[in-house]
């Protein structure tokens, strides 16, 4: 077990290591001078030939990329172009939010698309199971921003249920901010899941085994949670770290429209402004999680089905 | 296919035969998975309707999309201005008209390109193997890691927004998957008995790549390519919504929603508008493209 874990996470660093040389790459080389573009167009040369010293610009690129990955490891991300406070702060203050943001929205896609997708399996071709089709097809189908908008314009703006914009004080005021932003990527995620817990209990309750304890006598309900929802929980495991991962992109438009905190607000308003301190450290934070995600699932894998253990 | 004699004529066209066969069979699967159900009809229908509105949009579109006009700001829809106004006094409906061009663009390009570049890499890892195999699916297996619109939104924010870096962006975002698709169909294929024949024979390479290899690996690739031209459409309005897609004052579906959350408080129009075109949009090429899938390649359909 601690060797597989080990021989991932030896194959997780080689991925990092290539994410952060495309951030290298996409930052330091392809959009012109860096200098010009922290200070503006208006900068005196003076300034900006202070500035490129000051930032080791006018080091040869070898060496520049050689002190950039040191920080990296150091997790040493600059000072924000324009408030002049560390990134690693930044960072360390939206963080917490989009981590809460994603668990509440998870844990509420689940909750809506495994009941679903179960109910919709055991009555194909009906009702239920064409009202989850099309859920799901819509779900694919409608931008995230754009459920976000109608959610925050029905149930704030119209009927003022919940707050328009924040993150909220303290863990109830905290917890209202929340609801809506969460609803709205949770139910992107259970149109997924939904449709995933359908095709995996489907199979599994076409093996022999359901069978066998149909013919036992077993109560349907036993067969169809005991038998039938647990050995489909490989495939939702997949579907819950892909779920995680949609999450990170999804939450990057959700507090825009929401106003939150958040890392995806933090890069955004980093673009915007054209931070390139910020711009990077975010673009690396994302990619570090979608490999830690990945990382984590991977194992995840090995506790709920022993057998992937004995393949590598 | 194994049954065929091959001392008979020579593999070169045996293999040319086995496409010739093929193809009627093919179009006539796609033309039935077209028309066949009433609810890809309707899908077909609004596409092709969407397509037209974006080709004549100049004629069409009552307003000049850009012109402002400061009596007109944020105005609920009137008779003059079917959705109303934004925030700089433009007309909604003329900016939904030429927004839907650089919306739809990018669903044909993109796919496009990442066909082309994504293919090329996969059937050489797939055809060659060895050291170029192991690069590629490195790096391929390492990007598939990550959510397109995720690796969309980073190389976007990397680049920043102007036509060609949307194309780029959306053309990286899907490669690897066509990368992987056409690697693992090339793999499969290269087991026939007419490639080992052709191979045998000393066709050369480039010829039983492209006449033998990629004839018969289309049918994934095509129905990835439908699938992703969605795909790319939402993508590229989320880009746009995020302000690193389409650049204003150029409408897109995506920044008219963009432009429409900050006069929420007074018109709330081009925001249903915008977001309904696009899921309309969205859904129908994904209906279409399921369709296509179920009859190309039954095995991946529920």
């Amino acid at each position: 077990m601690a060797k597989y874990v080990l021989y991932r996470l030896g194959d997780a660093i080689p991925t990092l290591f290539l994410v952060l040389t495309l951030v290298f790459i996409a930052m330091r080389i392809l959009p012109g001078d860096p200098a010009l573009a922290a200070l503006g167009p208006m900068a005196d040369p003076v300034q900006l030939a202070l500035f490129r010293e000051r930032m080791g610009l006018n080091e040869p690129l070898p060496l520049q990329y050689i002190y950039f990955l040191w920080d990296a490891i150091r997790l040493d991300f600059g000072r924000s172009f324009i408030s002049d406070v560390p990134v690693a702060d930044l960072i360390a203050r939206n963080l917490p939010h989009t981590i809460y943001l994603t668990i509440v929205s998870v844990l509420m896609g689940l909750c809506l698309g495994i009941p679903f997708g179960v109910f919709a399996a055991t009555r194909r071709n009906r009702p239920p199971d064409n009202a989850l089709r099309i859920y799901s097809l819509i779900g694919y189908s409608i931008p995230d921003f754009y459920l976000a908008a109608i959610l925050l314009i029905v149930f704030s703006l119209q009927l003022g249920w919940f707050p328009i914009n924040g993150a909220g004080t303290g863990f109830w005021d905290g917890l209202h901010h929340i609801l809506l932003p969460a609803m709205t990527l949770a139910m992107l995620k259970s149109a997924f899941m939904g449709r995933l817990t359908r095709t995996s209990v489907l199979e599994v309750l076409g093996r022999d085994y359901v069978r066998t304890a149909r013919a036992k006598g077993a109560r349907e309900g036993r067969v169809i949670y005991r038998h039938g929802l647990r050995n489909a929980m490989l495939p939702l495991s997949t579907g819950i770290g892909i779920s995680i991962l949609a999450t990170l992109s999804g939450s990057v438009a959700v507090e825009l429209v929401f106003n939150r905190p958040g890392i995806g607000r933090l890069l955004i308003d980093a673009i915007s402004e054209r931070d390139y301190p910020v711009i990077q450290a975010g673009v690396m934070m994302f990619a570090f999680f979608v490999i830690l995600v990945n990382l984590v699932m991977d194992v995840v894998y090995v506790f709920v089905d022993p057998r992937i253990r004995m393949k590598s | 296919m194994t049954d065929l004699r091959m001392e008979e004529t020579s593999p070169e066209d045996l293999a040319q035969r086995e496409v010739l066969a093929a193809e009627p069979g093919r179009f006539d699967t796609v033309r039935r998975a077209l028309f066949e159900r009433p609810s890809t009809c309707i899908a077909l229908a609004v596409v092709i309707l969407f397509v037209i509105v974006a080709i004549f949009a100049p004629l069409i579109a009552p307003y000049d999309p850009l012109r402002q006009s400061i009596l007109q700001i944020n105005k609920l829809p009137s008779w003059e201005h079917w959705l109303g106004t934004d925030q700089f006094g433009r007309d909604v409906l003329s900016r939904m008209i030429h927004g839907s061009r650089n919306s739809l663009i990018f669903g044909l390009l993109s796919p496009v390109f990442a066909a082309c570049i994504g293919t090329i890499l996969g059937v050489s890892a797939g055809y060659f193997g060895g050291w170029i195999d192991r690069v590629i699916s490195r790096v391929v297996d390492m990007l598939m890691a990550f959510p397109e619109l995720l690796l969309a939104i980073l190389v976007a924010a990397a680049l920043g927004g102007s036509f060609w870096n949307i194309v780029v962006v959306l053309t990286a975002a899907f490669t690897p998957g066509f990368a992987r698709v056409s690697r693992a169909s090339t793999l499969a294929i290269k087991q026939e008995p007419y490639v080992e024949a052709a191979i045998a024979a000393g066709v050369r390479t480039p010829v039983i790549i492209f006449r033998h290899i990629v004839p018969n690996i289309m049918a994934p690739i095509v129905v990835l390519m439908a699938l992703w031209s969605a795909s790319s459409i939402r993508i590229e309005a989320t880009l746009s919504f995020l302000g690193i897609g389409t650049q204003p004052p150029n409408p897109s579906w995506g920044n008219i929603i963009r432009d429409g959350l900050n006069a929420m408080f007074t018109t709330q129009w081009p925001i249903v508008a915008g977001g309904l075109a696009i899921t309309i949009v969205v859904l129908s090429i994904s209906i279409i493209g399921d369709s296509i899938r179920d009859v190309l390649d039954p095995e991946t359909s529920q």
